[in-house]
């Protein structure tokens, strides 16, 4: 025991022993003082800001060595209070929040907010089928944005910078083309309780084709670098294990469970907005390990593609159709399009409320200041984000607004597993692990 | 609102105490609520309750009322029974995976303020039903189903952290969204969203708990 008090590294008798905690500077004293301790057990902070931590989550991690004996993750530094916020907004203002909550996969959460809402109005078949084609589309382009996100910083993690690139180029495409139809890139509150915002621009089927092109061209790159390399496998195979029975006792959805050889993907077993009417497959991977989920994620990109695919081919044919549904005491009355400077308010629309229709201006002023209303009662609407199980629990009271909507976030219940994931294995790998579970904090913390 | 007793609704706006000029005021609403279902429940409803019914013989002692309303199940279980009807519901029924806990507080639900909604999936029949239990205010205890499925640790947790509810068995029911000193449980509907106004050339907007709302 040193007898002056060192400011970097202050030790202290506990229960457990003698703890030294460093907060930096000299390390000499500190190792001399450790040299005399019995045993070598280090608690490192890794995070709550710390470039591979997704976000800013911490992790408290207890070493023996260079081994991990015990994870904990400290959450909630992204709360923003989003559930409790849409309490005090009307139904379809409601969208413009959730869809902040996971903010790499927003049109997930519109869509599984507005498709409870649908279900409590009872108005679930009513949607147009344009309406359900372009959240299908809109939804297989955000999952291709935020594997390309999954994929980039996980492989940035480990150490490869090239696929960063690659993966922001190609995810740089797709919000070309959200804001293309929605007008913004990311956060568009573009789905809407009966349908969407607002059609699709002139000339989109034939730009969406041509992004898929382009994309399926340029995924080959990302394959060439990281599939079947052997540095690679080495950072991911037989990494972050975890089976299935782990997988289900802790609710993990999503490419984790997949890589278990579980099929468990709500897109086929409980289809929503007419998923049972496209071909594809899921993907799986028997390997429960890091380069299976890594797998699942660049294998998914094809199957995406070939849903939109799908999806411009049906657009063909519904040029013109509505995408919001008919009952006019539930469709947003507000139009918007796009001019010169960008989405705003569609002139047409303005010039029949101030000019020549006063019902139409009443109207207006009603649905958008007072919303409408929806029977009470509860439902649960899940759906299939990128991370997993995104579900809405939505429950109403009758009036305009939510009386209460919690969102299951994938993220939330994959994040549990990385105590699981992470014991024993090596610091280095709980990177590779946390990465490949794809968390995101603002999903998280809500 | 109360799930048993639907609260008729009075008026449109919903600032009391002000001068309320839009004449609306005198309006009453009924509001609907969904009632116990009597059988047949249609759907793999019938089959989820025949059979937990023959796997555990307590049914009718454990299950309040069962609630089939658009196209989902609703099982409300007495809180001292929670764990064995889990148990069986994963054992016997298959439903392999809960998909988390929900709070939803209701004020007005004398003695059954909170409740705590649980989603359960089988992945083996692909069937979803939801279990519920309503405690009072005064004594938030419900059982923890940490034992039953791993993954209700953090749901719990954030159901403790956001209404105040205690789940007895829990290994470590912390905060877990709120920072660990936060007084008081934000998503109940006693505690107040905050907020402050903002003014504009003289014009100030209220925050949004304070606005006229409408009902």
């Amino acid at each position: 025991m040193s007898t002056y008090a060192d400011p970097y590294a202050s030790s202290r008798e506990t229960t457990e022993g003698t703890v030294f905690s460093v907060t930096g500077g000299d390390w000499d004293s500190l190792v001399t003082e450790i040299g005399q301790a019995k045993e070598e057990r280090v608690v490192v902070n890794m995070g709550p800001q710390h470039p591979s931590t997704h976000g800013v989550l911490r992790l408290v991690l207890e070493l023996e060595g260079e081994t991990v004996t015990e994870v904990r993750c400290g959450i909630g530094y992204l709360h923003t209070g989003i559930e409790k916020n849409i309490e005090f907004r009307n139904w379809t203002q409601a969208t413009t929040f959730v869809t902040r909550m996971d903010y790499l996969a927003p049109l997930f959460n519109e869509a599984a907010y507005c498709l409870g809402v649908e279900k409590l109005l009872g108005i679930t078949n009513d949607v147009p089928e344009k309406a359900n084609v372009i959240r299908v589309m809109m939804m297989e382009f955000n999952r291709i944005s935020s594997h390309m996100v999954a994929l980039g910083t996980g492989a940035l993690e480990l150490g490869a910078l090239s696929p960063m690139i690659f993966c922001f180029r190609e995810r740089e495409k797709v919000l070309d083309i959200f804001e293309f139809i929605s007008g913004l890139r990311m956060n568009m509150a573009y789905i809407r309780p009966g349908g969407v915002a607002q059609d699709l621009p002139a000339g989109a089927v034939e730009k969406i084709l041509a992004t898929v092109k382009d994309l399926r061209h340029s995924f080959k790159d990302n394959e060439k670098l990281l599939v079947g390399n052997s540095i690679w496998m080495k950072r991911t195979e037989g990494i972050g294990y975890l089976d299935l029975a782990g997988a289900t006792t802790l609710g993990v959805t999503g490419p984790v469970i997949r890589a278990t050889g579980l099929p468990l993907d709500l897109r086929k077993i409980q289809p929503y907005s007419g998923y049972e009417n496209y071909n594809f497959d899921v993907v799986t991977a028997d390997t429960c390990d890091v380069y299976g989920r890594f797998l699942i994620r660049i294998n998914e990109l094809e199957q995406s593609l070939r849903i939109i695919e799908q999806c411009a081919e049906k657009l063909k044919s519904l040029e013109g159709a509505p995408v919001m549904v008919a009952d006019k005491k539930i469709a947003w009355p507000a139009q918007l399009a796009i001019g010169a400077d960008g989405m705003g308010n569609s002139l047409n629309h303005i010039r029949e409320i101030m000019g020549t229709s006063m019902e139409s201006l009443i109207h207006h002023f009603k649905l958008v200041t007072e919303g409408f209303r929806v029977p009470a009662g509860q439902v649960y609407s899940a759906i299939e984000s990128p991370r997993g199980e995104l579900g809405a629990h939505v429950v109403s009271d009758g009036g305009t607004r939510p009386y209460r909507v919690h969102f299951r976030e994938p993220s939330f219940n994959n994040l549990q597993s990385t105590s699981a994931m992470c014991e024993g294995s090596m610091v280095a790998d709980i990177i590779g692990a946390v990465a490949s579970i794809d968390p995101v904090m603002g999903g998280v913390d809500r | 609102m109360s799930q048993d007793k639907p609260k008729d609704q009075q008026g449109m706006f919903g600032a009391a105490g002000t001068g309320d000029t839009s004449g609306y005021g005198g309006l009453v609403r009924a509001t609907a609520a969904a009632g116990s279902s009597q059988r047949p429940f249609g759907g793999y409803f019938d089959q989820v309750a025949d059979d937990l019914e023959r796997a555990y013989p307590d049914f009718a002692d454990a299950i309040e009322r069962v609630v089939v309303d658009r196209g989902e199940l609703t099982l409300h279980i007495k809180r001292e029974r929670l764990v064995e009807v889990a148990l069986i519901l994963r054992d016997k029924l298959k439903f392999e995976m809960s998909m988390g806990v929900s709070g939803v507080h209701y004020p007005d639900d004398k003695n059954r303020e909170l409740h705590a909604v649980y989603h359960l999936l089988s992945v083996t029949n692909n069937q979803r039903i939801r279990l519920e239990v309503s405690v009072p205010d005064i004594d938030p205890h419900i059982p923890s189903l940490v034992e039953v499925w791993g993954g209700s640790n953090w749901n719990e947790r954030e159901t403790f952290d956001m209404f105040g509810i205690i789940f007895d068995g829990h290994p470590g029911l912390t905060r877990i969204l709120m920072p660990d000193d936060w007084q008081g449980h934000p998503q109940r509907k006693d505690y107040a969203l905050g907020g402050i106004g903002v003014e504009y050339k003289g014009a100030v907007t209220p925050p949004p708990s304070d606005r006229r709302s409408y009902k």
